[in-house]
């Protein structure tokens, strides 16, 4: 049962990852890609109608997290308590910077949001990337089951430990890189001309990077937490999951020389799946590991809600996940397709 | 009071009170939308549509600041109040994430649809996409106060080995007779505030002459509207809950009315000051023997005093429960009178050239909100010292890792973004309101942006 709602909360914040990703990634190239006002509204009417949308799963995969793990809720979120604090500022600053960027005609005050919708997308993937990075580290768990982390020490793995260490950020970067490059590649689906022609270049030349990054953060990943292998080991078929990254990089190179935008735009989502779920199954069954004594790891078993709860919940959360996956294929269904801007806008 | 105790708590209050002003709006402007939107699909005439379009935008608004001011309320379950989740995810998980899977996904989805696709749309498509988002909206309310309502009277739960609430009943969990008559009361006065907004902003319109044929469809289901849900809120909702109170927290209703002694025949008092010095009401205006009847039907019930109560029991600040619970219950009699009048003007087919009326229904916009939120402090301040009542003392519920000096952090920066937040709203709102309703056409042009 633990098992099965580690899983579902997995796969509900790599939907977030992925969806509310490629919109974050839009914002990073935003000033970039898009030149002039006729192209920036152009992505901005790309991501309209979806971005809050695609927040919401982040706050359905926190609502399912505390439901099915109050635990792990309680201790991370308290642990992590300023970097969230902060993440909970940038998704604001995000939020006015798109409204008003949309709502306001005056050259000024566009150029000012142009700026805050651009900052706050770029930082929140390198606190999203960081974020990630501090679970595989762990945590100074104390033995009552929380921590408090400052947000750095000395930039080292620790003891003492801290949000930001060379570790963290550069799982930040990787996050960063990976980000824009799912954000061009989805702005390349949806528009045409130069903007098209910016945003796909924008993908290619990150491509070396992002496989670099990928190659370097795996290998520094194993050198921080050498027990990620462990569950390789013991169940072969994991190996599938490096094997899915390498293969998604292939894809998403290869389909964007072709033109094949769409095509490169899942393999985008794929190899964020991918890493992500490697990421999980290297750590499972603990989700918050403890760096100072891993005895007080917080494990699945040790910070799940009741059994009569979770088999409850189970029954609604299929229907309600079934619901919420058809008006999503619905929403994207009625905005599918180029966007324009119309002519007397 | 131990200083991070405090800081933690003007955390949340301060942020979910400013949450708050935006969810009441659209809660209370959706079922008024679809009312609208019916209008126009029933007389097949555009100016409803225009109207009901109109509306979607002011809604659109307020839903985005009601979504990213709502994403810190969950976050701040865990950041600031840890061992609080610890110790009731177990139960108020369930409801919290129903919110999210069913009440949000719905919301934010066919909202999108509302605004962006009534051109794509065949009318009836765009009505259902209405409908989608009033349900969306009211399911959402609905499990957040099924939340509350589990902390205001804890049901349908054990204690684990642990020491942890954990599910055992789901039906006695959203069937608790407390969230129903919060819910009820809530939503009523969440359809006041959507009312009177719309009112307000029509009788705008009518004095200053601009969009007059738009500025009656508002009053007249503004007005409608106000008058019934202005009703329902004293009786049967507000007496309802109020009933609530005194079954399952006696010492609550006591700090509301600021009873210091028990009395049977106990005096309503209108208005007059709590003093905690000499435990008595200064400057008292009381209609003797009401409270026994409005509470018990019988004018010489026997009320529980505070006195009744060991003090360590007693909600922790009399004065201002007491001053939530008066501004709160004042001026929801006031709304009734306003609303009354207003729909008899309307009957007699007077109360577009009525300037006086018009002047006080423009006026009337902030009082709402006032209202809401005095209502939600009685309901939150009453529960003190309790944060679980009865189960857990709000004292044992902070986050015990996160230190005074680090909430204080937190607490200004986000004073500050929401004053930033706070006034680009009302920038935009006073910007969607001079440009008015507009066509269909029009509106294509406007809506640009995109």
């Amino acid at each position: 049962m633990e098992t099965l709602w580690f899983m579902i909360v997995a796969v509900m914040l790599t939907a977030y990852v992925v969806l509310d990703g490629f919109d974050l990634g839009a914002g990073v190239i935003y000033l970039i890609a898009a030149k002039n006002d006729r192209e920036r509204r152009l992505i901005l009417r790309a991501i309209g109608p979806v971005w809050d949308g695609n927040e919401v799963w982040l706050l359905a995969a926190g609502g399912t997290l505390y439901f099915a793990f109050p635990q792990l809720y309680a201790s991370a979120f308290s642990g992590f308590y300023l970097p969230l604090m902060m993440v909970l500022w940038l998704l604001m600053l995000r939020a006015i910077g798109i409204e008003f960027r949309i709502h306001l005609q005056d050259p000024v005050w566009e150029a000012f949001f142009d700026v805050v919708f651009c900052g706050a997308s770029l930082l929140l993937t390198i606190f999203y990337g960081a974020a990630l990075g501090n679970v595989i580290r762990g945590v100074p768990m104390g033995a009552d089951g929380y921590f408090f982390e400052p947000l750095w020490t000395n930039f080292k793995l620790g003891p003492p430990t801290g949000i930001l260490d060379w570790y963290t950020i550069l799982c930040g970067v990787v996050a960063l890189v990976t980000l824009t490059v799912h954000g061009a590649l989805y702005v390349a689906v949806k528009t045409e001309g130069d903007l098209y022609l910016r945003s796909r270049r924008c993908a290619m030349l990150l491509w070396p990077v992002q496989l670099f990054l990928t190659c370097f953060s795996l290998a520094v990943t194993y050198y921080v937490r050498p027990s990620v292998l462990e569950n390789y080991q013991r169940y072969p078929l994991g190996f599938l999951v490096p094997l899915l990254v390498f293969g998604s990089l292939g894809v998403m190179i290869w389909a964007t020389r072709k033109e094949k935008d769409k095509p490169a735009f899942i393999a985008s989502g794929l190899y964020i799946t991918g890493m992500l779920v490697g990421a999980v199954f290297g750590l499972y069954p603990v989700i918050l590991p403890a760096r100072s004594n891993p005895d007080y790891s917080l494990t699945i078993y040790n910070s799940a809600a009741g059994h009569h709860g979770l088999s409850v919940g189970l029954m609604w959360w299929s229907v309600g996940i079934v619901l919420a996956v058809a008006y999503f294929v619905f929403i994207y269904r009625m905005f599918r397709g180029k966007v324009r801007l119309e002519e007397h806008a | 009071m131990d200083s991070a105790l405090l800081i933690h708590r003007l955390h949340f209050a301060f942020t979910v009170t400013f949450h708050y002003l935006f969810p009441q709006l659209t809660m209370g402007l959706a079922p008024l939308i679809v009312v609208l939107k019916t209008l126009g699909l029933r007389r097949n005439d555009p100016i409803y549509n225009d109207a009901a379009r109109f509306w979607a935008k002011i809604f659109g608004i307020n839903f985005v600041v009601g979504v990213v001011t709502g994403i810190p309320m969950e976050f701040q379950f865990g950041t600031n109040w840890s061992h609080f989740s610890r110790f009731a995810g177990g139960v108020i998980g369930q409801t919290l994430a129903m919110e999210g899977l069913f009440a949000f996904f719905l919301e934010s989805a066919f909202l999108g649809l509302f605004l962006y696709g009534e051109k794509r749309l065949s009318p009836k498509a765009h009505w259902w996409s209405a409908v989608a988002v009033f349900l969306g909206s009211w399911l959402s309310g609905f499990f957040i106060i099924a939340t509350d309502a589990w902390m205001q009277y804890p049901v349908g739960h054990t204690i684990g080995a642990d020491g942890s609430a954990q599910l055992s009943s789901f039906w006695q969990l959203v069937m608790n007779p407390w969230a129903w008559w919060q819910y009820a009361h809530n939503m009523g006065g969440a359809a006041i505030t959507g009312a009177f907004a719309m009112t307000s902003i029509g009788a705008f319109y009518l004095l200053s002459h601009k969009h007059q044929e738009h500025a009656r469809v508002f009053i007249k289901v503004g007005v409608v509207a106000g008058c019934v849900f202005t009703i329902l809120q004293l009786y049967p909702t507000g007496d309802g809950q109020g009933k609530m109170v005194a079954y399952y927290q006696p010492v609550t209703l006591a700090g509301m009315e600021a009873l210091f002694e028990g009395q049977p025949g106990a005096p309503l008092v209108i208005i007059g000051q709590p003093n905690m010095d000499e435990r008595k009401i200064d400057n008292p205006l009381i209609v003797p023997n009401m409270l026994s009847f409005l509470t018990y039907r019988r004018w010489e019930a026997e009320v529980k005093g505070l006195d009744a109560f060991p003090q360590d029991q007693w909600p922790d600040n009399i004065p201002l429960l007491y001053y939530s619970y008066h501004i709160m219950v004042g001026l929801g009699t006031i709304f009734i009178a306003i609303m009354v009048v207003a729909a008899f003007l309307l009957w007699r087919k007077k109360l577009f050239e009525a300037r006086w009326m018009l002047w006080i229904l423009l006026l009337s916009l902030p009082f709402p909100y006032i209202a809401n939120t005095a209502g939600w402090m009685t309901a939150e301040l009453g529960r003190q010292p309790w944060l679980v009542y009865g189960l857990m003392r709000t004292a044992d519920g902070y986050s015990k890792t996160v230190s005074a000096g680090n909430g204080l952090f937190t607490l200004l920066g986000f004073m500050g973004m929401y004053m930033v937040l706070g006034i680009l709203f009302l920038f935009l709102v006073r910007r969607e309101i001079e440009h008015g309703p507009a066509t269909i056409e029009s509106a294509a042009g406007h809506a640009a942006g995109y």
